[in-house]
C-alpha cells in the first residue's frame, strides 16, 4: 500500500462536484475505520494486499478508471442491489459499480426528506447523494433502483428527482408468471441500456458477459469454500470485504485476484494454516446485505474470538454461488436463463421465503458452524419479521441463534459485544 | 488458590474474594467516575492469585491486571447455579442492563437475553423514576409495596417515562401508585424477556434491583416456578466470575 506513488485527486473530485472538505473528512473516516479494522488482522493471507490497495484507491484510482473510460465515451450504470444483472450491462459496453450506502452520512439533509425511521442503508443511499461525498454516484450516467423493498422503492422515486435514475420492477413471488414478467423486464432493460450507450446488446456480447460475470462468481466461490477448513485460512472480515468490492472493482482484474488468493487459501488450508485457533468459535450471519463500509457485526464477533465463515446475505453467498447457464446460443434463451437465475436469489422481499432459511441451515452444515447469527438493520422490516421465523426453524435444526438488530452508529457496540461475546461462550 | 471474581458495572465494582472455591471476603463500592481506579484499588489489596473480570469493564481490566475475562452472562449462570443447584433460570437487573438466561440442567447457559442499547427497565431507569417522584430508591420500592392499583405507564424510555410520571405528578396521582405502576411495566416486560427464552423451573433473581421488595413481589407473583433471591444479589457476577476460574471460563 506504501509503495503506491501518492496521487492527488482534488482535481477530479472537484470536477465531479463533490463536497471537498466533507469528501476528505470521509476518506480519513473510512482510511481510519479502515485501518483499525483491517491491518491489526493477525496472519492475514498475502492475498488480500490485493483488496487492502483497492480500498486505499476506493475514491481514486478506480474513479480514474471511471473518468477516463467516461471521457472515451463510455457509459457507467450505477446499481443498489444484486438483482440488477451486471451481464446486460456489460453486454451493452458500460461497466457497472455497485454504489455504496453502509455510513452513516448527512442523515441532518436525509431526514428533512425521508422519514427517521427508515433503515441505515437507505438512508445512507441519500446521504451520499445529498451530502455530494460519492464518486461512484457523480461518475454514474444512470442509476438502476428496483422495487425490492417499500424503502428503497419510495427512496428511489426522490433519488430520482436529482439524478437520472430507472427503476426495475421486481416482482414479490416466484410463480412461473412472476418469472415471464421478470424476464420482460430484463427486456425493457436492454432497450433502456441500448440507448444508453448507443451499443447493441448481442449474442456474443451477451455469452460473453455471462461467463466472465460467472468466472468472477466462481473465483469468490473459490474463496469462500476454503472457509469450510477449521481452522478458516480468512477472517470474515476479509471474505466479506472480498464480496463488498466485487461489486465496482473492474471484473476480470477482480477475478484474476481473487483466484490468486483462493490459490493461496487452499494451500494455507492444506497446511493447516488458519487465522483463528483451530476450534474457535465459527458463526455464519445471515440478513440484511452489509454495504461497504459496513464491518461492524463481523468485527465485533472476531474481536470477541469467534471467525466468520460464512454470509447467507446479498453481501456473502446470494451473490456468488448461483451461476447463470452458459450453454445457450440465442439472447431469447440466454434471457430465460437470466431471469430464473436472478429470481432464483432468496431476498426478504419474496414470499413465500423458505428457501432463505433452508439455504442457511445448508450451510450452517457445509461451513460446520457453531452459531448463526440473524442480522437486520432497524426499519428493515422484511429481515426483521423473517427473523422470528428464521430463528425457530434453525434453532430446531439444532444451531444455536442469536438475534441482533442494529444499524451503523457506534452507540450500541458495547451491549453488541457483550452479547456476542455471551453467544461465543455459549455455543463453544 | 486464590481468586479475585470483579463486576466492573455501570452503577458499582462488586469484588469477591474465593479461596479454594470459597468465599473469604466480599466489597461493594461505587463505580463513580473512574470504575478502574476504583476495580485497582481492589485489585491493590493483593490478596489473590488470579483475576477473573466481568461487566462492562472486564476489558480494561484484561487490559489492566491481566484479568481473564466472562460475560456477565456467564458469570451470573455460574454464580447462581453454584448458589442454587436447583436453579433453571436466572433473571439479572442491574445499572444498565437487564439479562434474562435460561440454564440447562448442567447449569449451563441454554438461552440468553439482554436488553439492547438503552437502560430501559434497569436500575438507572428507577433511579430516574425515584428522583421525578421526590423518593430515595428504598422509599420507591416501600412506596409502591404500601400503594393501591398502580398507575399504568406505556412508556419504558427513560427519557419518556419521566416525561410520562412528570405528567402524572402534576395531574395530582398518588405517587405511590405511580411507583408501583412503574415496577408493574418493568416486571411484565422482564417476565416476557423470561418467557422468550424459555426459562422453567427455580429461578434465581439477582443484580441491584433484587434488592428491592417490590419487584421481588411482582415477579414472584408472575413467574410461574420458584424464585430464588440470593442475600448477595449484588455479588453474584463476581462471584460467578471467580469460580469460572475453576470451571474453565476462561478466555
Amino acid at each position: 500500500m506504501s509503495d503506491a506513488p501518492v496521487v492527488d485527486y482534488h482535481e477530479m473530485w472537484a470536477e465531479l462536484g463533490l463536497d471537498l472538505p466533507m469528501h476528505d473528512a470521509l476518506l480519513e473516516a473510512v482510511g481510519g475505520m479502515y485501518g483499525g479494522t483491517f491491518m491489526t488482522q493477525k496472519n492475514r493471507p498475502e492475498g488480500m494486499g490485493y483488496l487492502d490497495f483497492v480500498m486505499s484507491e476506493v475514491h481514486g484510482l478506480r474513479i480514474k478508471e471511471l473518468h477516463d473510460f467516461r471521457k472515451s465515451g463510455g457509459k457507467v450504470v450505477g446499481t443498489y442491489c444484486l438483482y440488477v444483472p451486471e451481464e446486460l450491462i456489460r453486454a451493452a459496453g458500460a461497466w457497472s459499480v455497485g454504489i455504496c450506502a453502509g455510513a452513516e452520512w448527512a442523515y441532518d439533509q436525509v431526514e428533512q426528506i425521508l422519514p427517521r425511521n427508515t433503515c441505515a442503508l437507505i438512508k445512507s443511499m441519500m446521504g451520499f447523494k445529498l451530502g455530494k461525498v460519492c464518486p461512484y454516484l457523480e461518475e454514474s450516467d444512470l442509476l438502476i433502483g428496483e422495487t425490492t423493498c417499500d424503502g428503497k422503492k419510495k427512496a428511489y422515486e426522490e433519488l430520482g428527482k436529482l439524478q437520472n435514475l430507472y427503476t426495475m420492477e421486481l416482482p414479490q413471488m416466484k410463480r412461473p408468471k412472476d418469472v415471464a414478467f421478470w424476464r420482460s423486464e430484463l427486456v425493457d432493460l436492454i432497450a433502456k441500456l441500448e440507448e444508453l450507450t448507443g451499443t447493441k446488446i448481442t449474442a456474443e456480447s451477451l455469452a460473453a458477459s455471462i461467463k466472465e460475470v460467472n468466472d468472477k462468481r466462481r473465483a469468490l466461490q473459490r474463496v469462500n469454500a476454503a472457509r469450510a477448513a477449521d481452522p478458516s485460512p480468512i477472517s470474515g472480515l476479509d471474505a466479506l470485504l472480498a464480496v463488498q468490492v466485487a461489486f465496482y472493482d473492474d471484473v476480470p482484474r477482480f477475478t484474476q485476484s481473487m483466484n490468486a488468493l483462493a490459490d493461496e487459501l487452499e494451500k494455507r488450508v492444506a497446511d493447516g494454516v488458519g487465522v483463528a485457533p483451530k476450534g474457535a468459535p465459527r458463526i455464519l450471519i445471515t440478513g440484511t446485505p452489509m454495504a461497504l463500509p459496513n464491518w461492524k457485526l463481523h468485527q465485533i464477533v472476531e474481536n470477541a474470538g469467534g471467525v466468520v465463515v460464512g454470509e447467507e446475505m446479498c453481501t456473502g453467498s446470494r451473490y456468488y454461488e448461483k451461476l447463470v447457464n452458459e450453454d445457450s446460443a440465442t439472447i431469447d434463451d440466454m434471457l430465460d436463463d437470466l431471469a430464473a437465475k436472478y429470481l432464483d436469489i432468496n431476498c426478504a422481499c419474496f414470499t413465500p421465503n423458505d428457501g432463505r432459511i433452508d439455504d442457511v441451515i445448508r450451510m450452517a452444515k457445509d461451513l460446520k458452524v457453531d452459531g448463526v447469527i440473524d442480522y437486520a438493520l432497524s426499519f428493515c422490516g422484511t429481515y426483521q419479521i423473517e427473523s422470528a421465523g428464521v430463528a425457530k426453524r434453525v434453532t430446531d435444526s439444532g444451531v444455536p441463534v442469536l438475534r441482533i438488530e442494529t444499524d451503523y452508529s457506534a452507540e450500541d457496540v458495547g451491549q453488541l459485544s457483550t452479547r456476542v461475546e455471551a453467544f461465543l461462550e455459549m455455543v463453544k | 488458590m486464590r481468586v479475585l471474581g470483579l463486576d466492573i458495572g455501570s452503577r458499582s465494582v462488586d469484588a469477591v474474594w474465593l479461596c479454594d472455591g470459597e468465599i473469604v471476603d466480599a466489597a461493594v463500592a461505587d463505580s463513580g467516575f473512574d470504575p478502574a481506579s476504583v476495580a485497582a484499588a481492589f485489585v491493590a489489596r493483593g490478596a489473590h492469585d488470579a483475576i477473573v473480570a466481568t461487566g462492562y469493564g472486564r476489558h480494561v481490566a484484561r487490559e489492566s491486571f491481566a484479568a481473564n475475562v466472562v460475560t456477565e452472562i456467564k458469570a451470573y449462570a455460574i454464580g447462581a447455579s453454584k448458589l442454587f443447584p436447583d436453579a433453571r433460570a436466572v433473571l439479572d437487573i442491574g445499572g444498565q442492563d437487564t439479562k434474562a438466561i435460561s440454564l440447562s440442567a448442567a447449569g449451563k447457559v441454554a438461552d440468553f437475553e439482554m436488553n439492547d442499547k438503552c437502560a430501559a427497565g434497569t436500575g438507572k431507569f428507577l433511579e430516574v423514576m425515584a428522583k421525578a417522584l421526590g423518593f430515595s430508591l428504598e422509599e420507591l420500592g416501600s412506596a409502591s409495596m404500601a400503594a393501591g392499583p398502580g398507575i399504568q405507564i406505556s412508556s419504558m424510555c427513560t427519557v419518556f417515562a419521566e416525561s410520562e410520571v412528570t405528567g402524572l405528578v402534576h395531574r395530582g396521582e398518588d405517587r405511590g401508585r405511580i411507583a408501583r405502576g412503574l415496577h408493574e411495566s418493568i416486571s411484565r416486560r422482564t417476565l416476557g424477556a423470561l418467557r422468550r427464552v424459555g426459562a422453567e423451573g427455580p429461578l434465581v433473581f439477582a443484580g441491584g434491583v433484587a434488592r428491592n421488595p417490590a419487584m421481588v413481589a411482582l415477579i414472584t407473583q408472575g413467574y410461574a416456578g420458584d424464585v430464588l433471591v440470593p442475600v448477595e444479589a449484588q455479588l453474584v457476577g463476581a462471584y460467578g466470575a471467580a469460580l469460572s476460574h475453576t470451571t474453565g471460563g476462561l478466555s
